[in-house]
């Protein structure tokens, strides 16, 4: 749900990086901030376990510029990945703009990552939104592992539509910068297209 | 999409703008900001220098959210108010209807006199949120197409944001 300011002439999106534990979404978002202009990005919220394993959210906003007069910031989350913490998830989720489903290429990990894909589904059909419908990108990070599923099994498996999907390392941020700039774009059409 | 935008209109800004001024100062307060239930900063008034208001903002929905979902558990609607004391500075949090109103302050004023003003400035925001509610359903139900401010973009102003 974006947020218009006609008197400051901003606007604001939110963007949430969703998927199974240790897929790469915090990755990703450290990755961006690290590119990031320092003038271009606030600073990285995490809200993590002592092991470092998101607890709450992390959160990254992002004001790159401006499109036609208006001052247009990304606000980037990532949700906790791990199974128990569907509670978190859902309220992260709340008034998304687009997501960004972070999955893990291992071949072990094929079964988690689909359970994530359906939880994704199930927590935004509750909030209101229908996943078929809202500004979606599908990553397929770890790619530089040995262990990898062919990426034309996991698009059968993830993304039957055939969305706009990215090979990642997001480690070493290949994939990570035009995964965003995919769903960024997305959004920005819909919103081209008003209310 | 669930929930329509969040449109603040200039007439209405100016109108909430005042009200946390009015606000910042009858409470004695350090800083006020609203935040949508999003994370958003809506509008602020006070001593904002050196504060993290964007990240704070985030934080402060986060927070309002997770207690919400504690609310739900224990069978409540949601906890309208939370107060957060530190050693120096302490937050009252409060929800009017879709906004989240956060009040900062320190020992120039006290939570007794903080949450008196917070009540009565509720109602004023109700009031222009309300308003800003109804201005949005009339264009809408008008047949007002509402031009985005999009609605020219190109790819090419996309690839430029991110350089």
């Amino acid at each position: 749900m974006s947020f218009i300011n006609y008197s400051s002439r901003e606007i604001n999106v939110k963007l949430v990086y969703y998927g199974p534990g240790l897929c790469g979404k915090t990755t990703n978002l450290h990755y961006i901030y690290k590119k990031t202009n320092p003038e271009a990005k606030g600073k990285m919220i995490s809200l993590a376990t002592e092991t470092e394993r998101t607890l709450f959210f992390d959160f990254l906003p992002l004001a790159l510029g401006e499109i036609r007069g208006f001052k247009t910031r990304f606000h980037l989350y990532t949700v906790p990945g791990q199974v128990f913490y569907d509670a978190s998830r859902k309220l992260i989720l709340k008034g998304v703009d687009g997501v960004v489903f972070v999955a893990d290429s291992q071949v072990e990990r094929m079964e988690a990552n689909a359970e994530s894909m359906d939880n994704l589904r199930i927590n935004l059909d509750e909030q209101g939104y229908d996943l078929d419908k809202i500004p979606f990108v599908v990553q397929y990070n770890k790619r530089d592992l040995p262990n990898v599923a062919p990426a034309p099994e996991m698009e059968k498996l993830l993304n039957p539509r055939g969305l706009p999907a990215f090979e990642a390392v997001a480690t070493t941020g290949v994939g990570v910068f035009d995964t965003l700039k995919n769903l960024a774009k997305q959004v920005l059409f819909e919103l081209k297209k008003g209310r | 999409m669930a929930g329509s935008d969040l449109v603040m209109y200039e007439e209405e800004f100016r109108s909430v703008d005042q009200e946390l001024q009015r606000l910042q100062t009858q409470a004695n307060a350090r800083v006020v900001f609203l935040v949508d239930k999003n994370g958003q900063l809506i509008a602020s008034a006070g001593d904002i220098k050196g504060l993290d208001t964007t990240s704070l903002a985030s934080l402060t929905a986060g927070n309002i959210a997770a207690t919400g979902g504690m609310a739900k558990l224990l069978g409540e609607k949601e906890f309208s108010i939370l107060f957060h004391e530190g050693e120096k500075d302490n937050i009252h949090i409060s929800i009017i209807d879709r906004v989240i109103l956060v009040v900062i302050f320190d020992q120039r004023s006290s939570l007794g006199l903080v949450r008196l003003r917070v009540k009565k400035s509720s109602e004023a925001f109700a009031k222009i949120f309300a308003s800003v509610s109804e201005k949005s359903h009339k264009e809408k139900a008008g047949g007002k197409v509402s031009v985005s401010p999009f609605a020219e973009i190109t790819d090419e102003d996309i690839d430029n944001l991110f350089g």
